[in-house]
């Protein structure tokens, strides 16, 4: 009896439902269990019993566990029973109502009848081993049937083929990639380890190479993310992002001119991050607190709608000044001009020029051959 | 007639693109339309045809190959009118006279010039006005008949003139 699990009675993938009996009892080995009416059904992998009192009350027994079936004819007052001998449980069985049993054998009793029809096609399903013929059926068959096939049923077919390979292959990727994610838990756990180490022996090990284990570990990814099981939801998880956000941008920021465009910010935070991914909404959501929490870096939204992170230092004014300057000694430029002389992104460069332009600072071109800026000398002539 | 001398935003390739900032752009547009009155005044030119325009040096400098477009031309010309420079020939906008004086201003020249040359109360033909011998050094040598006539309408209304016509053509007797 302890070869049951529980189960809450739906059918696995080609599992078909061979035939079914009221009023079935349930022994196990000699003896009457609780298990006393319900209705017993034979699929193709397992037996299911669902008791009539309580419909939520199902059990299934994996027909693979048998080895041996024996009839044993009703009487007065008796009813006819099918005896099942099962072998041993398997390690890995789903939790089921009775934990141990010292019986290797369990009873079936049809007290509504049904028995000889029941037996058969248990004794048929079995003979079938249906729950091994997904595995054993496909592989020898196929290939002969591939070279056979033509007409739209063939292509049919080979497009049919196709999905489950792709299908196969996209599931397998996964499973890299999982264990990949796994991988990097353990990583990121280590590095937490190294970094609370570091904190229980200072001044054992002295301060530069504190320093440059830290910078390891930083390498690896932020030892640290904050993340929303740690950080809790709302308010607090978004204003210790944008902490966290803040402090890993500032140096490259400082690197690259200042101001980058959000989607390399958030590709730099999920790539520090490693596992523990943000969604660009938490970005958006964290960098907008910035301006209120005075912090080094700050979101900006340019009328077009480009969103940028830049240092509270990297005043606008400045760079206008400095695109002004570009555009006097080169005479005129356009965005993607500026962009290889200031290395800044082809968005960013022409939305500093819109902005020097709506400033009056400069004045536009537009030719078949694109757009481009001069000095505005209307204004200074 | 020397040639035109063009001001120096004609070789400013901004000033072919309609500026988008408000403050630009009204410079710019004040740029073109004294462009357009002085191109006019200096060519002799009263009539503009917006067929013609889009090829004629005034709006297409060929030596930066930049041309103002159509759109563009029309703000201008739009421009012209706001300020009483420009009148329509036709109402569906193709052909437009150039004021680069208004009438009152040629009213008051060609009355100036009846009165220095004591013509007062004596008849003269419109011909001789626009090609006589006595206007050649006259600015309004060679006027345009419809903007004469518009100048003359204002004398009249002005009780300093009146149009008289005998014999086929249009005379004007000047008090």
């Amino acid at each position: 009896m302890d070869r049951f699990a529980w189960t809450d009675g739906s059918l696995a993938h080609q599992e078909q439902i061979i035939t079914h009996q009221n009023s079935v009892r349930l022994y196990d080995g000699d003896n009457k269990t609780n298990f006393d009416r319900g209705n017993l059904k034979l699929t193709s992998f397992r037996l299911i019993w669902t008791a009539d009192k309580d419909k939520k009350c199902v059990i299934s027994l994996s027909l693979s566990l048998v080895i041996l079936l024996e009839e044993q004819g009703g009487g007065f007052n008796r009813s006819p029973k099918i005896i099942l001998h099962l072998s041993a449980v398997d390690a890995y069985k789903p939790p089921g109502p009775i934990a141990s049993s010292k019986h290797s054998f369990i009873k079936l009793s049809f007290q509504d009848g049904g028995k000889t029809e029941f037996y058969y096609a248990l004794k048929d399903t079995l003979a079938r081993r249906g729950w091994d013929l997904p595995a054993a059926n496909k592989s020898p068959q196929k290939p002969p049937q591939k070279s056979i096939r033509t007409g739209i049923g063939g292509i049919e077919e080979r497009l049919q083929q196709k999905h489950k390979d792709t299908d196969k292959d996209i599931t397998q990727a996964f499973q890299d990639l999982s264990k990949l994610m796994n991988k990097a838990e353990e990583m990121v756990k280590l590095s937490k380890n190294l970094t609370q180490k570091i904190k229980d022996k200072r001044g054992e090990i002295t301060d530069d190479e504190t320093v440059q284990l830290k910078s390891y570990l930083l390498s690896l990814g932020v030892a640290d993310p904050v993340t929303r099981e740690t950080h809790g939801s709302g308010d607090t998880f978004y204003k210790e992002l944008a902490r966290q956000v803040s402090d890993v941008m500032t140096q490259p920021l400082q690197e690259c001119g200042g101001i980058m465009p959000l989607s390399d910010v958030y590709c730099r935070m999920n790539r520090a991050r490693g596992v523990e991914m943000l969604s660009p909404d938490d970005l958006v959501n964290a960098c907008r607190l910035m301006s209120i929490m005075r912090l080094e870096c700050r979101l900006q939204t340019f009328e077009s709608g480009v969103m940028v992170l830049h240092l509270q230092e990297h005043s606008e004014d400045e760079s206008l000044q400095d695109t002004v300057c570009r555009v006097e000694s080169t005479g005129s430029l356009s965005a993607d001009e500026l962009a290889r002389l200031i290395g800044l992104s082809v968005i960013l460069s022409r939305e500093r020029l819109l902005a020097a332009e709506r400033k009056g600072e400069l004045c536009r071109d537009d030719t078949a051959e694109g757009l481009r800026f001069y000095r505005n000398l209307f204004m200074t002539q | 007639m020397g040639n035109f001398e063009f001001p120096w935003q004609y070789n400013f390739p901004p000033f072919f693109t309609l500026q988008p900032n408000a403050d630009t752009r009204r410079k710019q547009l004040d740029a073109w339309r004294s462009l357009v009155l002085d191109y006019h005044r200096h060519n002799k030119q009263y009539t503009l045809d917006i067929a013609e325009a889009q090829s004629s040096d005034l709006f297409f400098n060929k030596s930066i190959n930049r041309k103002l477009s159509l759109e563009s031309i029309n703000t201008v010309l739009e421009e012209l009118r706001k300020t009483e420079n420009l009148e329509w020939k036709d109402k569906s906008k193709k052909q437009c006279m150039i004021m680069w004086r208004s009438p009152a201003e040629w009213a008051k020249l060609i009355y100036q010039w009846v009165t220095n040359n004591g013509m007062n109360n004596t008849v003269c033909t419109i011909y001789e006005l626009q090609n006589g011998d006595d206007t050649k050094d006259e600015d309004f040598h060679g006027l345009d008949s419809w903007l004469l006539d518009k100048a003359l309408k204002l004398l009249v209304s002005q009780h300093k003139a009146e149009t008289i016509s005998y014999d086929g053509s249009d005379g004007v007797k000047f008090f």
